[in-house]
């Protein structure tokens, strides 16, 4: 939902605050999730992540979120699919050139990042290229097996 | 122009130190001479003949020529079959690729089939969506976008390997380059956007039409700031308007174009509408050529290929160099005459020899 979206923008900072803290939780019961089994865990979690951020960000689920560096704006929902985003053909208005009702995702992006902490620098880093094994796949699952998984303590992920 | 160490088409030049590939329009960048790109129209052809009378209006006049990939999302000759006719005259090409048509699989194909067939420049673009095209109902690929090919493109040639991490047996010598629009929008965005593409591996850059040179100034000013100046090479987009009726057609309908109110009332008063088009371009030239920070130009006259050698002569822009082009060297003395085998040597030495 077109509105929705803009309100998650809008709310950039406070989204970030607390997935700071619901990841934190995440990556704490690691040994939990590992415990029931992540394979086992995959589709329900899955099913409430997509559930929950597609009312938020009209999340596409392509299991390797960037929200923390985009601005929560999700970049998956750009025609192009830009992950480095925005393309030189943003409209005067600031809408998308391929659907013109929409605003740039990556307008947004740029407006959303300025309100966050991480997120204003986090959204200058090159992107690389998507993974499409991921898709339909957690990214909550996966940001907690692969810091669950290393050295604990370490925090990085840009991530809702 | 013809190079000391140069054995003619289909011989590759030396790559000389600090330099990314063998190509011309490298080393003229690299030696600071100002250059000159322009794009040409792949035609709707299976015919050879018309790609290379396409070519052949810019000889002497440019030092390379964008091979576009189904720019505007319509259909034409691909860029690297336009690659590979330009290399076999002796041409230098630039050959655009475009995330729209083709995965990860593909493109990667292309860069090592391009090289290995002597294009030396490849210019990284995400591309228009397939709306904008001839065929709206195609279906949009988009598996990269114009960043993560830089990337990968820079890891074929400098780590010498697929994205998968599958290892290269000869690495693509290419100079890699990407698009950059001075007055997109959100306008603050694009210089640090261009930050990005450097970071993600461009070495140089082309940029969209620029009918606003303060504007240029603003983002160049910009890009300075960001520390970018030495790191890649600018050349800025031009393109002669037909009209103002032209004009005011392109920033209506092509998004991420810019042209000031002033260029089209200036246009719509002179008698000879298309003369002052090609006028407000050589003025713009003229100005360019002057700022600190850019390195060249990039001509891309849509129908009007016919007028570049014109603006290019009265624009001063080449100061008297000739680029070199196939027909320069007819009658001159061939490769065996050279008196001095150095430069085969080091030609085939060079496919091997990392950056």
């Amino acid at each position: 939902m077109h509105a929705m979206r803009r309100w998650s923008v809008r709310h950039a900072r406070g989204l970030e605050v607390f997935y700071a803290r619901f990841e934190r939780v995440l990556v704490a019961l690691h040994p939990l999730w590992k415990a029931i089994g992540y394979e086992r865990l995959e589709r329900p979690v899955a099913a409430i992540e997509r559930v929950v951020k597609g009312l938020l960000f009209d999340c596409r689920m392509c299991g390797q979120c960037v929200l923390g560096a985009t601005g929560m704006s999700c970049p998956m929902n750009c025609p192009k699919h830009l992950r480095n985003g925005p393309c030189g053909g943003v409209r005067a208005d600031g809408h998308c050139e391929v659907q013109p009702e929409m605003r740039c995702v990556w307008v947004e992006a740029y407006a959303g990042s300025q309100r966050m902490v991480a997120g204003r620098d986090a959204i200058k880093v090159v992107q690389i290229a998507v993974d499409w094994r991921l898709e339909g796949r957690s990214s909550w699952l996966k940001v907690a097996r692969d810091q669950g998984g290393r050295a604990r303590g370490t925090r990085a992920g840009p991530a809702p | 122009m013809r190079l000391a160490d140069d054995r003619g088409p289909g011989h590759a030049l030396p790559i000389l130190t600090g330099h990314a590939s063998s190509g011309r329009l490298e080393r003229v960048l690299r030696a600071g001479s100002f250059a000159i790109t322009a794009e040409l129209e792949p035609p709707d052809s299976a015919d050879p003949e018309e790609v290379y009378r396409r070519a052949r209006v810019f000889d002497g006049w440019v030092d390379a020529l964008n091979a576009t990939d189904g720019s505007g999302a319509n259909c034409h000759m691909s860029s690297l079959a336009v690659c590979a006719l330009l290399t076999r005259a002796g041409y230098s090409p630039v050959m655009q690729i475009s995330c729209r048509d083709r995965n990860r699989i593909a493109i990667q194909g292309d860069i090592l089939g391009g090289a290995a067939m002597g294009v030396c420049t490849m210019l990284c673009l995400t591309g228009d969506g397939v709306q904008a095209g001839d065929h709206p109902q195609a279906k949009p690929v988009f598996d990269l976008d114009c960043m993560s090919l830089l990337q990968i493109g820079r890891g074929m040639r400098d780590e010498h390997r697929f994205q998968s991490g599958r290892k290269l047996s000869a690495a693509p010598r290419v100079f890699f380059g990407a698009a950059a629009n001075p007055f997109g929008l959100p306008f603050e965005w694009h210089a640090e956007r261009l930050a990005r593409k450097v970071a993600a591996g461009a070495q140089f850059v082309q940029t969209q039409y620029c009918y606003d040179v303060p504007r240029l100034r603003e983002f160049l000013a910009r890009v300075e700031g960001l520390g970018l100046l030495g790191k890649v090479f600018i050349l800025v987009g031009l393109g002669p308007l037909r009209s103002a009726r032209a004009g005011e057609w392109l920033r209506r309908n092509v998004p991420g174009i810019h042209i000031p109110d002033a260029v089209l009332e200036r246009l719509a008063g002179a008698r000879d509408q298309a003369a002052e088009g090609r006028k407000v371009c050589i003025d713009i030239i003229q100005e360019v050529r002057e700022i600190q920070g850019v390195s060249g130009i990039h001509l891309m006259a849509y129908r009007q290929e016919d007028a570049v050698p014109e603006i290019i002569e009265r624009s001063g822009a080449l100061g008297g160099r000739v680029p070199w082009h196939p027909g320069l060297d007819r009658g001159a003395p061939t490769h065996e005459d050279s008196a001095d085998p150095a430069p085969a040597a080091a030609s085939s030495a060079a496919p091997s020899r990392p950056s």
